[in-house]
């Protein structure tokens, strides 16, 4: 038979005589090649059908699997960080809390404003809920809400056919009890960012509900704290309609974090410090223990962590007295006289007798300069227990000229002042013990004698922060090289290296007591205790040229530093600390808190009674305050402020950038020599401490011996006590 | 086969019985019941809404198929042409109704009868076509005389189901047309003309003759990745089911796919992957080897009939039930685009089960033809 391609042809040549028998056979061709066609296609079918259900079986089956199994992570809950005596400082609290997860959202907008208007959300709030939905990566789920009442819990959950991308679950959020005080310690959980879930591309991160530790403990223990996440499979439709429960894994809790922390101390000494802005360490001397590390004002964790609201973090940062920075670590100050036991315990070991005598009248002159004490009328002859009580100047003027800078800086090291502690914490800042080597390193100029005039006085390059101070009021105390720890776990050290020989230490122990209990700087710091004597060292640090500012008064930022070192009892020391209050305008500022948090320490009704009053006066706990100022600052500016950086990071970094500008602020005059502002007022009555008035020094003095001239005018001593700046420079 | 055992001679079982082409008749039954099942399980394992209703209309339908069937020869003659035009008419009515409703839509109601006259186009013009190359004298075979009116049979339907808009309907029609223009006879190089114009022209209906959803299955179907949650969704989930059915499948009313809506249209387009998750392998080559049974048979009857118009009429009813069975198959095997053309005696709904046993009882109607007429030897 001819090919059919051959024979088809031929009717459509014209001329030719196509017949039925043609078109018969044609037919017949044509429909064996129509059968043939779709014999194939059937072929086809069966073999694409087969290649299916057989070569891409298990894809597919995995694929269908994925689709009905719906895996949801139950988040872990966080392990509890637990003071020393195992009450919690942060722990979990069971609530109904509703988050949005960006992609599954078809109009994000109205679905917000649905739910602001079920959950009576502020507009601030719902501005900011929109801002974070259009920045961020769409998988990122956004909390709403949280700590939902039930009936709201169940408003939301009825109507979620209608609202796409919508998680309302139970769970547990984060609870701080003691709210801000413990703020810069403990640091805060939220959402992880994106750039987190990048690093550690765990589909935790994006559960919703889950919150890391953004800062302080919570972060650095993020790993021991985190758990195991539960999980929960579910059978459900592609319209997500749960059909039923296939298997729950249940969480396991994160472990605890035991600290060293006193819970009730940390939250007392939050408080009393009041409207000033400062810190408070305290330590235990047996052990290292930092039983406080208080850092006021501060933030309240509670709130951070459904993430930092525009008109909060507004708020915070309008305010100088840096809510954000903790003080502890990441504030340097001038420490000021406090460094003197430290000077005086150099000296002794460089050979200087305790009871050799120096003439103060008021000045040193050493060549054709004059280095005034902060008393211009003089101490008179001054032996070091004078000197260290009294805090005269001269005295150590002349003595460290004696011995020289290295020593001195030897032994500021050897107390912890320029030292990194080995502590769990996200950084530390550690100051500058200046000596000649430095010196020339960092700014390529020879050691000149007013550097270690200014040095012996704690001013000029010597930067510390409160808890070096507090390591070396407690080594200074026991004579040993106490190492500071913060958690339970860690094994107390430093007790077996002995620092100081020990009639040392008895010398400086009683001379600091004298400071307090003696004819001494700090008279108002007794402890209102029987038997219990406190002793410390106040200091005052100068921040900024006199030209500019006397310390007193005048612009907040521009105030003297106040800061007191402290131990009790002063015989067998058993607790060591610091105060330090930022622009308190003098030690004046410093040493009542140190009173009241150690009076608390041996007797807690009695420190609370004395807390209570102050806090009538200053209108309620730290956390009121802070809430009453949210609640105004809101009203009055909420509707117009910036947003706060898209990550939580860029905050703190701009935080720790600042903390490092403002450290610097006390350099800027180190190349002056330092007027040493007059040491507070021995005698001063409990009563009169109110701070933040910027006259802690104004009460009256009844004067104990060589009185000081800080009483009734407090600006004159500073101005004329010196006169260096024309001599000196 | 089947028919040889119950062939006229066994004598055991009635004459009018044994007559019947249970060869198809089998088949399709065993396809209407299995379709059943698996529009029970689709159902949420229940008889309503889809199984009840595919059984009824099975019924009525095949007495309908049954009724064609004893048609005598004369009378479709003589109203082949007068039904096109009265099926034509219908389609102008649906444009009207629409013009007038606002809105584009299919179907006609007459009564509580919702009739979709584009379906009932399908064999109307395999009849027609059929029709004009009987008359067609076999000289004028290969002029244009043998391809115009033809081509007009084909392009008024399709032109009106076009407007609806419905594209896979008038290719459907266009389809069985096509079919039996080929069979008639006309130059191989016309086809071959036609087919290249058309590969020529496809890039230019792409882009200016289609609407954007019927572009969106193109492109969807050319690239199902491009858009796994829209329209290449459908696709991937119809995949999905049957692959992950495996040989033996998961078993009657186990389908995951389907049961929680995964797969979209459970019960009409994707039928069979709602079978073949649950029946496997096993389930589908069933399937298949019914269709090919039936198949077989209406391809016997067309080679079976002695003269041109039922030849090519059994030859264009068989190809218009292999249209619906390739493109639907093919469509849930992600090898064409999504288009919204049902399985026969499968799939849940009318018009397409009534073109189906249209066709059938045209099928069976030639076969009866066939049977009684005398057999010729050779072709005269």
């Amino acid at each position: 038979m001819k090919s059919p391609f051959s024979r088809a042809k031929h009717p459509g040549r014209p001329g030719r005589i196509v017949n039925a028998s043609i078109l018969r056979d044609t037919f017949e061709r044509r429909s064996v090649l129509i059968g043939t066609v779709q014999g194939g296609i059937g072929v086809l079918l069966a073999g694409r059908m087969a290649y299916l259900a057989i070569a891409e079986n298990e894809k597919y089956r995995l694929q269908s699997e994925s689709n009905r199994v719906n895996l949801t992570l139950i988040p872990p809950r966080r392990g509890w960080i637990l003071d020393r005596d195992g009450a919690p400082l942060a722990s979990n609290r069971a609530d109904f809390r509703v988050d949005i997860i960006p992609e599954r959202l078809s109009d994000p907008d109205r679905t917000i404003d649905q739910l602001g208007a079920l959950l009576a959300l502020e507009p601030t709030r719902i501005a900011d809920i929109k801002a974070k939905v259009a920045e961020a990566r769409g998988f990122q789920p956004i909390e709403v809400a949280s700590g939902l009442d039930y009936e709201q819990f169940a408003a939301i959950s009825v109507r979620l056919p209608d609202l796409q991308g919508v998680v309302p679950q139970r769970g547990f959020s984060r609870f701080y009890p003691t709210a801000s005080s413990v703020g810069h310690l403990i640091g805060y959980v939220g959402p992880a960012s994106a750039e987190e879930f990048e690093k550690d591309p765990n589909p935790l991160l994006i559960t919703p509900g889950y919150k890391i530790g953004k800062d302080g403990l919570e972060k650095q223990f993020e790993k021991e704290l985190r758990g195991i996440p539960g999980a929960r499979r579910v059978e459900v439709t592609a319209s997500g309609r749960i059909i039923r429960d296939l298997e729950t894994r249940d969480d396991v809790q994160g472990n605890p974090i035991r600290l060293t922390i006193d819970g009730p101390l940390q939250d007392y000494a939050a408080r009393r410090i009041g409207l000033e802005s400062g810190s408070v360490v305290v330590m235990d001397c047996r052990t290292g223990d930092l039983l406080c590390m208080a850092s006021m004002p501060s933030f309240d964790p509670n709130s951070f962590s459904d993430g930092i609201g525009s008109v909060e973090y507004a708020m915070l940062r309008d305010d100088e007295r840096v809510p954000l920075r903790n003080k502890v670590l990441k504030g340097l100050y001038p420490p000021g006289s406090t460094v003197k036991p430290m000077v005086a315990m150099a000296l002794m070991q460089a050979g200087v007798d305790p009871e050799e005598t120096v003439f103060c009248g008021g000045g040193l002159r050493v060549g054709n300069r004059v280095f005034g004490c902060w008393n211009r009328r003089g101490h008179g002859a001054v032996n070091m227990a004078k000197g260290i009580y009294q805090s005269c100047d001269v005295y150590f003027y002349a003595m460290a000229q004696r011995v020289g800078m290295e020593p001195i800086a030897a032994m500021a090291r050897r107390c912890g002042m320029g030292q990194e502690f080995p502590l769990p914490v996200t950084s530390q800042f550690y100051g500058t013990v200046p000596d000649p080597a430095w010196k020339m390193k960092k700014w390529g100029r020879e050691w000149q004698t007013f550097d270690t005039v200014n040095a012996t006085i704690g001013q000029g390059y010597m930067l510390s922060n409160p808890l070096q101070l507090a390591v070396m009021a407690a080594r200074l105390a026991t004579g040993k090289h106490v190492m500071p720890r913060l958690t339970l776990d860690t094994k107390p050290k430093g007790f077996d290296s002995i620092d100081f020989p020990a009639e040392h230490v008895e010398y400086v122990r009683k001379a600091m007591s004298d400071v307090v209990n003696g004819p001494g700087t700090a008279g108002r710091a007794r402890l209102p205790i029987v038997n219990t004597l406190m002793a410390g060292k106040t200091g005052t640090a100068q921040v900024v040229s006199l030209s500019i500012s006397n310390g007193k008064s005048g612009p907040w930022k521009y105030r003297d530093h106040g800061l007191f070192i402290f131990f009790a009892p002063y015989d067998n020391p058993r607790y060591a600390g610091a105060v330090v209050i930022e622009h308190g305008g003098g030690s004046g500022a410093a040493y009542p808190i140190a009173r009241d948090v150690m009076t608390f320490l041996f007797d807690p009704a009695k420190g609370m009674d004395a807390l209570r009053a102050l806090e009538a006066q200053w209108g309620g706990t730290a956390q009121q305050r802070l809430e009453r100022r949210y609640a105004a600052y809101a009203a009055e500016r909420g509707q117009n402020v910036s947003r706060p950086p898209r990550r939580d990071e860029e905050i703190f970094d701009r935080v720790e950038a600042e903390a490092r500008v403002a450290a610097r602020q006390s350099q800027a005059i180190a190349e002056q020599v330092i007027a040493p502002r007059p040491e507070a007022n021995p005698s001063a009555t409990p009563s009169a401490e109110f701070p933040g008035a910027g006259s802690a020094a104004s009460q009256a003095g009844a004067a104990q011996p060589p009185a000081p001239p800080a009483s009734a005018a407090p600006a004159t001593p500073a101005g004329d006590a010196v006169n260096p700046r024309g001599g000196a420079q | 086969m089947i028919n040889g055992t119950l062939g006229p001679s066994t004598g055991i079982v009635p004459a009018t019985i044994a007559r019947q082409p249970w060869e198809m008749l089998i088949p399709v039954f065993l396809l209407t019941l299995f379709g059943g099942l698996v529009l029970y399980s689709a159902g949420g394992g229940s008889m309503e809404p889809f199984a009840t209703s595919h059984f009824i209309r099975f019924a009525v339908f095949m007495v309908m198929a049954a009724i064609i069937a004893a048609m005598p020869r004369a009378a479709v003659q003589v109203l082949t042409y007068p039904a096109y035009i009265l099926v034509l008419v219908m389609l102008l009515g649906v444009e009207v109704v629409g013009q007038v409703g606002g809105g584009s839509q299919r179907w006609l109601e007459i009564g509580p009868i919702r009739i979709q006259p584009s379906e009932v186009m399908k064999p109307a013009v395999v009849l027609a076509m059929a029709r004009f190359y009987e008359t067609l004298p076999a000289g004028m075979i290969g002029t244009w005389r043998s391809l115009v009116p033809a081509c007009g049979l084909i392009a008024l339907p399709m032109g009106l189901v076009l407007m609806q808009p419905d594209l896979g309907t008038s290719v459907a029609i266009a389809f069985g047309g096509v079919v039996v223009m080929f069979l008639a006879g006309l130059p191989l190089w016309w086809f071959v003309a036609a087919g290249s114009a058309a590969i020529a022209a496809a890039p230019l209906i792409y882009f200016f003759a289609l609407h954007d959803y019927q572009r969106a299955r193109v492109t969807t179907f050319l690239d199902p990745e491009s858009d796994p949650l829209g329209a290449g969704y459908h696709i991937a989930q119809s995949k999905i089911a049957i692959g992950s059915g495996g040989i033996f499948g998961k078993g009657f009313n186990a389908g995951t796919q389907s049961h929680l809506e995964y797969l979209p249209e459970p019960h009409t387009d994707f039928v069979f992957a709602t079978m073949a998750e649950e029946w496997g392998l096993m389930g589908g080559l069933f399937v298949l080897a019914m269709y090919a049974m039936i198949l077989w048979w209406g391809t016997k009857v067309s080679r079976q009939s002695q003269d041109r118009f039922t030849a090519l009429l059994a030859a264009g009813a068989t190809a218009t039930i292999f249209f619906y069975i390739a493109i639907n198959l093919l469509m849930v095997m992600g090898m064409a685009p999504a288009k919204g053309i049902p399985l026969p005696w499968m799939s849940h709904g009318g018009s397409s089960m009534m073109t189906n046993m249209i066709c059938i009882g045209l099928l069976m109607m030639v076969n009866r033809w066939n049977q009684n007429a005398p057999r010729r030897g050779l072709v005269a």
